[in-house]
C-alpha cells in the first residue's frame, strides 16, 4: 500500500497559559483514506487539528502538506493547501442561507454572483448525494442539515484533506450511515478525511488507520483492521480498563411519578411538548432518547417547575406516606422539599447548576441556604459535604475553595452530581450528565447513578449515546418533537429501532398536521 | 408647507448620514455609543478646516475648495475617532459600551475646544453648500425646491445611503463584512480577517457620521454653529434601530425623524417647552418601534448577532 502521504505533522506542540494541549505530536494522513483520530476528552485531538487548519497556530514543530513544509498562519493558509475543517460547533452565520455561507471567505474571480455560488453547491450536492435546499436559511436548518452545509463549504473551496471534529455527537444512527457513505464517497473520490472521534464502534467500522493521543501526546497509529475496541482503549487510557456498566433487575418498582398529557408551547406559539405521558418508577432508570431539542430539556425543566405548562398533570406519589400529589401547580421550592432533583446539565454547564465563580463550598450552599435562618452564613456543614464530595468522587481540584470555573468538565460534572445526590432526592434527573467528560469520568457518574437506583430512587436519565442508553437504562423513551414515539425496553432494544422512533414520525406528523 | 418639508428634508439627510455610518460600523459588530463624539468632531473639524482655509485665502477664495476641503477635513477627523475606537475595542479588546461613551464625552469636548479657535459663523462659506446643486431648479416651482432644490449634502447623503445598501447586500465584500458582524469566528474561520474588516468598517462609518456633523452646521443651520450637534447624534443612533439596520429604509425614517424634529417650528402658537417635547418624539417614536419589532421577533430585523461584542481568535 504506498499511497502519498498529503498531510504530516511533526513534533507539534502547542500549550495554552501553563496547560499543554500538545506535546511531541505526530501525525501521517495519506491520500485516499479515512483516518480516526481517537483520544479521551482533553487528550489534544482538537487542538492538533486546529493547528493544521489554522485557528491555533503551533508553539514548535512542523507541519508537511504534500512533502512540502508549511506555514499555517490563518484559516486563509489552510485553505490554500486544500485542508478544510468541520467544527463541532458549527461556524456557520445564522442570518444567512446556505448559498451565502459557502460563498463566505471565498475570493473567487469576476464579480461576485450568488447564482454562480448556487449553481456550483448544486454541483457538489449531486456529486457526493447530499440532500439540501440551497437557499434555506441556517437558523431554520435541523443540525445535520447545518453539517452538511459545513461539508459543502470545504468541498465548494476545492478542499482535498477534510477534517471533521466528532461529527455524529449530534446525529441520528440513520443520518450517521448517511454521512459515513459521503465520506467513502470522499475516499474514493482520493481525498483524505481525518474524523475525531471517541466512539470506537464508528472507529471500527468507517475508519482505514487509527492514530491514538493520550493526554496531548500521540501514542501510535495502527491499521483498523488490526484493532479491537479493548486495544483501542488500552491506547487510549494507558492501562487495560473494564468498561462494563452493572445492570441490576429493579427492586421492587413502584409508581414515583406519574406524567399525563403535558403539553406547553414555545413563545411562537410552537408546541414544544405535545401530550406527553409516562410513569417513572422507584428502582428503576428511564432514559430518555431523542434527537437534541425535541423537548427533553423542557420535559424535565416542567417536572421541576421551571418550565410552564398549558396542559397536563404530574402526580408524585410519596414514598412514605402513599400520599399523591400534582407537581403541576406547585413552585421549584416546593417540588424541591418533595425530593425531585434535577441535575441538569445544559450545553453550558455552568449556566443552570452552579456558579462558575464560586467555590465549591458556596455552590453547595446554594441548595442549603434556605434551611439556614440566621443573619450570618454556615459554612461548616456545606464544607464537610464539599470535602465529601471531592474525595468520594475522586474530584481533581487543589481544595475546595477554588472557584469552580477553573475545574475541567469533568469535575464541574461530578461536584454537580454529587451535590444533588448528597440531597438524598427521591426523583433524580439528569440531562446529558456525562457531556463532554471522557470515559473515566463518565463511568464514574453511570456507576452514581446505578447506585441510587439501587437505593430506591426512580432515575430519569436524558443521554445522546444510544449505546450507553441501552447499556444503563431499564426502560427507553423515544421522545420526538415533543411527542413520545415509543418506550421500549433497555435489555431488548435494538439501536436502529430507537433510530427509526428518533425520526420516523416526522412525515406523519407534518401530514397530520396539514390534514 | 413646502418650507416645512424642505427644512424637514435637509435635517432629515444629517439623521441619514450620521445612521448610514453608524450602520456601516455597526454591521462590523461595533456599537459605536461615540456616535455623537464623531459627530461633534466632523462637525469641528470641518469647520476649522474652512475657517483655516478662509482667513488663508482671504476674498480671493474658491468656492469648489470651499466645499471641498471642509468634506475631506470632517471625513478624516470622523475616522480618527473611529481609529481610536477601533483601536481600543479591537486592538485592546476594551468593552465597547464604555469605549463608545468615553468618545461621545471626549469627541464633544474636543470639538468645543476646537470650534473655541475658530470663527463660529459660516454663513459666507455655507451658501456655497446650500445653494442648489441645479441651477435652474428654484425656476420649477415647488417641485423644483422640493425635489432639486437642495446643496451638495442631501444629495449626497442619499447617494450613500444607496450605495452602501447595494455594497451590503450585493457585493462579496458587503456579504463579509455582514458575517463579521453576525459571527466573527464563522468569518475568520472562512478566513476573512475580522481585524481588518472592523478597523476600515468603523474608520469608513465613523468618516460618514462626521459628515452628517458637517452638514447639520453647513446645510440645516447655515453656517451658525450651535452646540447641540451631540443631540443629533443621538438620534442619529435612533434611527439606525428604526430602521432595523437597512440604509435605504433610513432613507425615509430620516425623513420622519427630521419631519418630527423641526414639526413645532411649522405649528403655530407652540410654546418654547412645548418646543422642547416636540424633539422628544423621534425618541418616542423609536421605543415604540423597538417595541413592536420585539413583540414579533423577526429574524431579518434583528442587530447584528455579535454587536459590542469583542472577538479574539484564540478565546478558550
Amino acid at each position: 500500500m504506498a499511497k502519498p502521504v498529503a498531510l504530516e505533522c511533526r513534533g507539534v506542540t502547542k500549550t495554552f497559559g501553563r496547560v499543554v494541549a500538545n506535546k511531541n505530536c505526530d501525525l501521517e494522513v495519506y491520500r485516499g483514506e479515512i483516518l480516526a483520530i481517537l483520544g479521551e476528552n482533553g487528550s489534544g485531538k482538537t487542538t492538533l487539528m486546529n493547528m493544521v487548519a489554522g485557528i491555533y497556530y503551533p508553539d514548535a514543530g512542523q507541519i508537511f502538506v504534500d512533502g512540502q513544509e508549511v506555514t499555517i498562519a490563518s484559516p486563509k493558509d489552510a485553505f490554500a493547501y486544500k485542508i478544510g475543517m468541520i467544527h463541532q460547533h458549527f461556524k456557520l452565520v445564522d442570518v444567512f442561507t446556505a448559498c451565502e455561507n459557502v460563498a463566505l471567505g471565498v475570493e473567487d474571480e469576476g464579480r461576485y454572483r450568488l447564482a454562480d455560488v448556487r449553481k456550483k453547491v448544486i454541483e457538489i450536492t449531486q456529486r457526493y448525494g447530499f440532500v439540501i435546499d440551497p437557499d434555506k436559511r441556517v437558523a431554520d436548518m435541523s443540525v445535520s442539515e447545518k453539517q452538511t452545509v459545513e461539508i459543502i463549504k470545504v468541498l465548494y473551496r476545492g478542499a482535498d484533506i477534510l477534517i471533521l471534529d466528532e461529527p455524529t455527537a449530534v446525529l441520528t444512527p440513520q443520518e450517521t450511515e448517511k454521512l459515513f457513505a459521503v465520506l467513502r464517497r470522499m475516499r474514493e473520490d482520493n481525498k483524505s478525511v481525518i474524523i475525531i472521534t471517541h466512539k470506537l464502534h464508528e472507529v471500527l467500522s468507517l475508519s482505514d488507520r487509527v492514530a491514538v493521543l493520550r493526554k496531548g501526546e500521540s501514542v501510535g497509529t495502527i491499521e483498523t483492521a488490526d484493532a479491537t475496541e479493548s486495544s483501542l482503549t488500552e491506547m487510549m487510557m494507558g492501562v487495560k480498563v473494564e468498561l462494563n456498566i452493572e445492570r441490576s433487575e429493579p427492586k421492587d418498582p413502584q409508581e414515583r411519578l406519574k406524567v399525563e398529557n403535558l403539553c406547553s408551547v414555545n413563545e411562537e406559539g410552537r408546541a414544544i411538548l405535545d401530550g406527553v405521558s409516562f410513569t417513572a418508577y422507584s428502582g428503576e432508570i428511564l432514559g430518555i432518547a431523542g434527537i437534541a431539542g425535541s423537548g427533553q430539556r423542557e420535559l424535565l425543566e416542567a417536572i421541576a417547575g421551571l418550565h410552564h405548562l398549558t396542559e397536563g398533570d404530574i402526580i408524585y406519589q410519596d414514598p412514605k406516606t402513599g400520599k399523591t400529589e400534582d407537581l403541576r401547580d406547585k413552585n421549584p421550592i416546593q417540588i424541591r422539599d418533595l425530593g425531585v432533583r434535577l441535575s441538569f446539565v445544559p450545553e453550558d454547564r455552568l449556566g443552570m447548576g452552579l456558579v462558575g465563580n464560586m467555590d465549591i463550598v458556596d455552590n453547595m450552599m446554594l441548595r442549603s441556604y434556605q434551611k439556614g435562618h440566621g443573619f450570618f452564613l454556615h459554612r461548616r456543614e456545606p464544607r464537610d459535604l464539599a470535602v465529601n464530595i471531592v474525595e468520594q468522587l475522586q474530584v481533581a481540584t487543589p481544595n475546595v475553595s477554588t472557584p469552580v470555573r477553573q475545574l475541567s468538565g469533568g469535575n464541574v460534572q461530578k461536584v454537580l452530581v454529587g451535590r444533588e445526590i448528597a440531597a438524598a432526592p427521591t426523583v433524580l434527573m439528569a440531562a446529558y450528565p456525562v457531556r463532554g467528560l471522557d470515559v473515566n469520568a463518565s463511568y464514574t457518574i453511570y456507576n452514581l447513578l446505578n447506585r441510587q437506583k439501587e437505593k430506591g430512587v426512580a432515575v430519569i436519565f436524558v443521554g445522546e449515546d444510544l449505546d450507553v442508553l441501552m447499556e444503563l437504562c431499564d426502560r427507553i423513551m423515544v421522545i420526538n418533537s415533543g411527542r413520545v414515539t415509543g418506550i421500549v425496553d433497555g435489555r431488548t432494544a435494538r439501536k436502529d429501532e430507537i433510530g427509526l422512533l428518533m425520526t420516523k414520525s416526522k412525515e406523519e406528523m407534518q401530514d397530520g398536521e396539514n390534514g | 408647507m413646502i418650507a416645512f418639508l424642505v427644512s424637514a428634508i435637509r435635517l432629515g439627510m444629517t439623521f441619514l448620514l450620521g445612521s448610514t455610518g453608524e450602520t456601516i460600523t455597526e454591521k462590523a459588530g461595533h456599537l459605536n455609543l461615540g456616535l455623537p463624539g464623531v459627530m461633534c468632531m466632523g462637525a469641528a473639524c470641518g469647520c476649522y478646516a474652512e475657517y483655516a482655509y478662509l482667513t488663508d485665502a482671504g476674498m480671493e477664495y474658491s468656492p469648489l475648495q470651499a466645499v471641498v476641503i471642509p468634506i475631506l477635513a470632517a471625513l478624516l477627523g470622523g475616522a480618527v475617532m473611529g481609529l481610536l475606537f477601533s483601536f481600543f475595542t479591537v486592538t485592546l479588546r476594551a468593552n465597547q459600551n464604555v469605549t463608545g461613551l468615553a468618545i461621545t464625552t471626549f469627541g464633544v469636548g474636543l470639538s468645543e475646544y476646537i470650534i473655541e479657535e475658530a470663527d463660529v459663523i459660516f454663513s459666507k462659506a455655507s451658501k456655497h453648500f446650500t445653494a442648489p446643486l441645479i441651477p435652474f431648479a428654484e425656476d420649477l416651482g415647488s417641485f423644483g425646491k422640493l425635489v432639486l432644490g437642495y446643496g451638495i449634502f442631501v444629495y449626497l447623503a442619499l447617494a450613500i445611503a444607496l450605495i452602501t445598501t447595494y455594497v451590503l447586500n450585493k457585493t462579496r465584500v458587503g456579504l463579509h463584512l455582514r458575517a463579521v458582524g453576525e459571527n466573527p469566528a464563522t468569518a475568520d474561520a472562512a478566513g476573512i480577517n475580522v481585524s481588518r474588516y472592523r478597523y476600515i468598517a468603523t474608520c469608513i462609518g465613523c468618516g460618514v457620521a462626521g459628515l452628517g456633523g458637517l452638514s447639520f452646521i453647513m446645510d440645516y443651520l447655515n453656517g451658525m454653529w450651535e452646540y447641540c450637534v451631540d443631540a443629533i447624534g443621538w438620534l442619529s443612533l435612533a434611527l439606525v434601530i428604526f430602521t432595523v439596520w437597512k440604509p435605504n429604509w433610513a432613507i425615509l425614517g430620516s425623513l420622519v425623524f427630521g419631519a418630527l424634529y423641526v414639526a413645532s417650528s411649522y405649528i403655530p402658537g407652540v410654546s418654547f417647552a412645548g418646543k422642547e417635547l416636540f424633539k422628544m418624539l423621534p425618541y418616542v417614536v423609536t421605543i415604540l418601534v423597538l417595541i413592536v419589532t420585539s413583540m414579533r421577533n423577526r429574524r431579518e430585523n434583528q442587530p447584528p448577532q455579535s454587536l459590542g461584542l469583542s472577538y479574539f481568535r484564540e478565546d478558550r
